[in-house]
């Protein structure tokens, strides 16, 4: 893990200086310790190395009795694309509004910036861009007033508000919806125009929850094309999805989560390549091919009305099956990430 | 058991949620400045014009002159408390707006804070709308009339605040109608509005002072529209001022453990 800058703003009590160092700050650079003791993000610049973007560790969210997140630990770096996948009620949406400060945690350790969430929440949140699983644009405004309005709140000067506002616009595709109210815009529309929203104050780090959720294929590959453009520009991005294709696309490293907790974490290929192989044979379910493929000493599994295998070589069990199961229908396709996502959360549907 | 009497952080951003619907109000302003309008000449048609042709006058004051500050308080009242139920309530729960807010460096306490300090601006608006009408009709006497602006600030943010309390914890937006019906409508014909307070039977005379807002305001809007300024006034400010912080503090805590789980 990265040296910390220890004791910036980690105080129990953010209307004091607890620590040596901030103190000297204070004294040394008064405009950049504000009231609360935290230091504004221009003055973490200097010899210490970076830290990871975001460090967790043992992240634990009760609602009540239900517990949402169970112990988590994982870091993002900088520059790096991060994926949240598993079921619905696994965790992600909680574990993403902890980060983006909206919620605070139960217990466990986590720093995003190097920071605590919940002493120095503004902070953190001046530098990041939150595109939220529901679609919260402001309906009293223009595509172009609900960006310019949101400048406002991250204290952005009214020119370069402005002219950001126009940039980013043209970024998603939507000049010409420029003085549209929202409700005249199409789903993608607003999810497009929420993830301009999210970068007007040119986030560190960028917190997607779902963000092609609902959305035709055309919207979606856009979405995929403009992360991809910001990815190749060094932004650091975290995202949650179901959407397996979407995650082995983007994502650099990805955890998957079921039930509150972690299950295994990697990169989409490597995950592929030790959970399930390279390849899997699909055939279609008869008595002759299962007894076959027992006798054999195959490792199958059946799935509805086929069986599917997975392997390193299908060229060896293909040819088993022809010369010894008379198998009807078979299908050879490389593995994904779906299929270890449905080994480890299981088929069962999840509520 | 969360404390719903600590001091909540509010920074200087809350102005950016109050500037948010100020801009807002003024984009539709044709809907919005038409309401006090109305109002104002409804009051003095229905009620100063028409019951005021009986009742000449109340302890020497002409009987339209003596409703007239009471206008300006159910105004103050109205807008404040109807902004910060269903207005707010709209926003946060309909709109999403908050949340779109507190993923921004603003916290949940400046955006109800930035809420509060609109209701109470909205009154001073309507006031401000209603005060030339008034002075056309020759009932309230100036310059202590215009005080009777910053006046509606305070009187204002007072019943945002209890309005933010309600919608803090209403379940739904319906039983908002609650405290409308069951609140602010008796309210505004006991608090000594439109007859003096002295007419209700004794014991109702120490509820209203003790439990009615509006009885406060009413009394001190009359002192500086009237204009007949006495000690009292102290009195009212101080009652008005610390319901004011109470409620106002109170709602930003209840709001902050609605939204923030």
């Amino acid at each position: 893990m990265a040296v910390r800058l220890s004791g910036v703003c980690k105080t129990d009590n953010p209307y004091l200086f607890t620590s040596l160092s901030s103190f000297v700050y204070s004294v040394l650079l008064p405009q950049c310790v504000d009231f609360y003791g935290c230091m504004p993000n221009h003055c973490f610049t200097g010899g210490a190395p970076i830290p990871d973007i975001i460090e967790v560790q043992d992240l634990e969210k009760k609602f009540g009795d239900v517990i949402a997140v169970n112990g988590i630990s994982f870091t993002v770096k900088k520059g790096e694309v991060f994926g949240f996948l598993g079921p619905n009620g696994a965790g992600k949406t909680s574990t993403m509004k902890i980060i983006a400060c909206v919620s605070p945690r139960t217990s466990g350790v986590i720093r995003v910036f190097g920071r605590d969430p919940d002493t120095c929440p503004a902070e953190i949140k001046l530098r990041l861009g939150v595109v939220p699983q529901e679609t919260n644009l402001d309906p009293d405004f223009t595509c172009f007033g609900n960006l310019f309005t949101y400048s406002r709140y991250f204290d952005i000067p009214p020119d370069i508000a402005h002219k950001r506002a126009e940039e980013l616009l043209e970024f998603v595709q939507l000049q010409e919806k420029r003085d549209v109210t929202i409700e005249k815009l199409s789903g993608g529309m607003k999810r497009r125009l929420i993830l301009a929203r999210a970068l007007v104050n040119n986030p560190d780090l960028l917190i997607l929850d779902e963000p092609t959720i609902g959305l035709d294929p055309q919207a979606r590959h856009l979405i995929w094309e403009r992360l991809k453009m910001l990815q190749a520009q060094g932004n650091t991005i975290v995202l949650t999805t179901h959407y397996l294709e979407e995650a082995a696309r983007l994502c650099d490293r990805l955890v998957i989560m079921d039930n509150g907790k972690i299950l295994v974490e990697g990169s989409p290929a490597d995950l592929v390549k030790q959970y399930i192989g390279k390849e899997i044979v699909e055939v279609e379910k008869t008595e002759e091919v299962l007894s076959c493929l027992r006798e054999k000493n195959i490792p199958f599994e059946e799935i509805g009305d086929t069986v599917q295998i997975a392997t390193g070589s299908s060229r060896e069990v293909v040819r088993t099956l022809f010369d010894h199961c008379s198998p009807q229908k078979v299908l050879t396709r490389p593995a994904t990430l779906e299929d270890v996502f449905l080994k480890l959360t299981g088929r069962k549907l999840k509520e | 058991m969360y404390r719903f009497w600590s001091i909540p952080r509010i920074t200087r951003r809350a102005w950016k949620v109050w500037h948010r619907n100020l801009v807002v109000f003024f984009r539709t302003w044709k809907v919005n400045f038409f309401p006090p309008l109305i109002e104002a000449f409804l009051y003095l048609f229905a009620i100063g014009m028409g019951i005021g042709t009986y009742v000449k006058e109340i302890g020497g004051i002409p009987y339209v002159n003596f409703i007239a500050p009471a206008i300006l308080a159910i105004s103050v009242m109205n807008s404040a408390f109807f902004e910060c139920t269903y207005g707010s309530y709209v926003r946060m729960y309909y709109q999403k707006s908050f949340d779109a807010m507190i993923a921004t460096p603003l916290s949940i306490e400046d955006v109800i804070a930035g809420e509060l300090l609109w209701g109470a601006t909205r009154s001073v608006l309507y006031v401000i709308i209603m005060l030339p009408v008034l002075a056309a009709f020759g009932v309230i006497s100036f310059p202590t009339s215009l005080l009777a602006i910053p006046l509606a600030f305070l009187g204002g943010l007072m019943f945002a605040g209890i309005a933010m309390c309600f919608t803090a914890i209403t379940p739904s937006i319906d039983t908002l109608n609650y405290p409308s019906f069951l609140l602010i409508t008796p309210m505004a014909l006991f608090s000594g509005t439109f007859f003096p307070i002295t007419l209700l039977p004794v014991l109702f005379q120490y509820i209203a002072l003790a439990l009615l807002p509006l009885t406060h305001l009413v009394a001190m809007m009359r002192m500086l529209t009237l204009p007949a300024l006495t000690g009292m006034v102290l009195l009212h400010l101080a009652w008005i001022t610390l319901v004011t912080a109470c409620f106002c503090i109170v709602a930003i805590n209840l709001m902050r453990r609605r939204l923030i789980v």
